[in-house]
């Protein structure tokens, strides 16, 4: 057996020789810093995600009808007549909810030890275009099942485009095909949904791992291996930290992928609607243009960003300033690399301005996602008693919007003007033997 | 080294199970008592079961769910589905859908009564029982009755005879507002206790929670396993990776 594969082996090997050196390139060969924390369990298991909802969408399409008079049939169907279309749905909406999980984790990994920084630049910009693709993805995935929070929703994102001035109202036919999300919606949002933009997102995966291998992985002390001294016992030229991805960095995120799995599979099976947050009541409830549910508000991973756009208010006639607040709290992480320019990369060794600062940014997006979801509308009647709830609400969002943007403007200053004291930088990572 | 490694399942514990607490501690909210249904208990799905098939389906369809489903999901024969809940003369295989066309129940009612197929995942199981116990007679309605958990629904009470008539008790009613409700009474007794009503409402509300969501019979059945299975694979999967880190270590 083991011949006939080596035979096999090389007989491609014969025929495609830049196989093989690929191969080593990106597994056994890719020297990958020895200190990876728990931080860096999340790129692969996006990976993984990635593919859960690639397979799972597959099957889906098999019985999904992309209409508005047979999508909501067809999802009830797959449901329960299509043997284990159940399984397969749930797969698809909780890996929904658990790639932005993922996604988010992955982020902040890069912000706290500023991997995004030199020469990770490329990286970054290509990890915050998926992270783009991915919403809309998202958001055109959402509205296939053509529930009632589907289609108002729809109704609602696709009416941020309405605020631009001239162009707003045309704008929003030309994307809905309808003056309402119709047919002609349903049909494009599903062709975009699993054509279109998992082809991009798919070769944005591919370039954000090129890239990521060209300059090699950051680690939690931020100190670059490749400079440090050479010679490991798999190979004299390697940095003396780095360590071949594939066996030790595959078989360490083997126990990440159960570990992830063990928390997905549980909510598949034992809780897929995760009590209204991975698949809403509303939801349930077939498209209806006449009856409006009683709270429109996204899933619960646009919550922070549908909060800005709430909390700004219209100005000089136009109600645009939020959309360009929302898209810019978005826009603004793809300048991090020429924000922050503190001199260590890691917060391990950063300044408590920062840290602070980073504590307070965290906290802020949170409650961004409070106020979104619909949390503060029910806590505050609920702690303070009968006081005016609009009012305190958008105080309250106005002041998490204002630090989630104060800590871009801070972080700026606080590095460009030298505010900032750091720990000494170790020359090595701090835990070799 | 070792310390750090902890520090990372711990903090995945916690974001974990911080996630699970957040979604069940949202779905506990509303303030509606507890339905307390399950629906792996079959015997309260035959019951429930009935009670629709008597009472509800005259107007309600169930039009995702097939009779040869429920008979295969509930324990019942194809001879004991067709003849018991069966009154349309619709084929084993197909869905439940009522004999009531919707512009004459518009007609009647106001509003045509929903298709229940979906009703508990839309309003929750809590909600369903609730508004099952709460309605009572109201003479300024069309069709004389309402309830508390749904003000001015269009539903007449078909239960009424196994609950009673129950009446509103107003509380006094403030300046300038009509008189709430501040509870309900039983004026009649039905045939059954309320005790034993209470307990016809909760079958009824995990049969609509079945039929709402059939795999969920499925999904608590195969999913102990699965979790078993990911268990071992992750015990596994860590002792493969500290025998190979070894290696790490000792480089």
């Amino acid at each position: 057996m083991a011949k006939v594969l080596t035979s096999i082996g090389d007989w491609i090997g014969e025929r495609a020789p830049g196989l093989a050196p690929m191969y080593r390139k990106h597994m056994t060969e890719y020297y990958a810093p020895k200190n990876f924390n728990l931080w860096y369990y999340f790129g692969s298991l996006a990976l993984l995600v990635l593919i859960n909802q690639i397979v799972t969408g597959i099957f889906l399409t098999m019985n999904y009808n992309p209409s508005a008079a047979g999508a909501f049939d067809s999802v009830e169907y797959i449901m329960r007549d299509v043997e284990w279309g159940w399984l397969i749905r749930y797969m698809h909406s909780t890996g929904a909810s658990l790639f932005f999980v993922v996604v988010f984790l992955h982020m902040f990994r890069g912000i706290i030890y500023g991997s995004f920084k030199k020469p990770r630049e490329l990286v970054w910009l290509l990890g915050m275009l998926i992270f783009l693709v991915l919403m809309a993805e998202a958001f055109m995935g959402y509205v296939l099942p053509w529930g009632n929070m589907s289609f108002w929703g729809a109704q609602v994102i696709i009416s941020l485009f309405g605020t631009i001035p001239f162009i707003g109202d045309a704008l929003v036919q030309w994307i809905m095909g309808d003056f309402l999300p119709a047919d002609a919606t349903l049909n494009r949002f599903f062709a975009l949904h699993v054509v279109a933009l998992p082809i991009v997102l798919l070769l944005l995966v591919v370039l954000h791992l090129a890239a990521l291998h060209e300059v090699g992985s950051n680690n939690p002390d931020g100190v670059d291996v490749k400079h440090g001294p050479k010679g490991n016992r798999w190979s004299p030229l390697a940095p003396v930290d780095g360590i071949p991805f594939h066996p030790y960095y595959t078989v360490k995120d083997l126990v990440g992928v159960g570990f992830f799995l063990l928390i997905a599979s549980f909510i598949i099976f034992f809780a897929p609607t995760l009590g209204g947050w991975f698949l809403e009541p509303d939801n349930f409830i077939p498209a209806n243009n006449l009856v409006t549910p009683s709270h429109i508000k996204p899933v619960w991973y646009f919550t922070p960003f549908y909060a800005i756009v709430r909390m700004i208010p219209s100005f000089l006639g136009s109600a645009i300033w939020g959309v360009i607040a929302m898209f810019g709290s978005i826009a603004v992480l793809f300048a991090m690399p020429w924000l922050d320019r503190g001199a260590a990369k890691s917060i391990r060794y950063r300044g408590t301005g920062y840290k602070v600062a980073l504590g307070l940014f965290v906290v802020a997006f949170f409650m961004l996602g409070a106020v979104g979801s619909g949390i503060t509308a029910e806590v505050i009647p609920a702690w303070f008693g009968n006081v005016d709830v609009t009012f305190w609400e958008n105080l309250f969002g106005r002041v998490m919007t204002a630090i989630y943007f104060g800590f871009f403007v801070f972080l700026w200053a606080y590095t460009t003007f030298g505010w900032e004291t750091t720990k000494p930088v170790p020359d090595r990572v701090t835990t070799h033997d | 080294m070792i310390k750090r490694q902890w520090q990372g399942y711990i903090f995945s514990a916690v974001l974990a199970f911080g996630l699970v607490f957040v979604g069940t501690v949202q779905a506990e909210e509303g303030g509606l008592p507890s339905a307390g249904t399950s629906v792996q208990d079959q015997a309260s799905l035959q019951r429930g079961a009935r009670l629709f098939f008597n009472y509800c389906v005259g107007c309600h369809s169930l039009k995702y769910a097939r009779y040869s489903r429920i008979g295969d999901d509930l324990g019942l024969s194809e001879a004991e589905v067709m003849d018991n809940f069966n009154f349309t003369g619709a084929k084993y295989g197909e869905a439940v859908v009522s004999h009531m066309s919707a512009e004459s129940a518009a007609k009647w009612f106001g509003k045509a009564p929903p298709d229940l197929s979906l009703e508990v995942r839309a309003k929750g199981a809590d909600w369903v029982n609730a508004y099952l116990n709460s309605f009572y007679l109201d003479a300024s309605r069309p069709v004389g009755w309402n309830n508390t958990v749904f003000p001015n629904a269009s539903m007449p009470f078909p239960l009424w005879e196994l609950q009673g008539l129950q009446t509103a008790v107003l509380a006094p009613a403030k300046a300038g507002e009509d008189a709430a409700v501040e509870k309900l009474e039983l004026s009649q007794p039905g045939k059954l206790t309320p005790a034993q009503f209470q307990q016809a409402t909760r079958d009824l509300t995990n049969f609509l929670q079945y039929v709402s969501e059939p795999a969920a019979l499925q999904r608590h059945h195969y999913g102990i396993w699965v979790l078993l299975f990911l268990a071992a694979f992750t015990l596994l999967a860590y002792a493969l990776k500290k025998e190979y880190w070894k290696d790490v270590h000792e480089a």
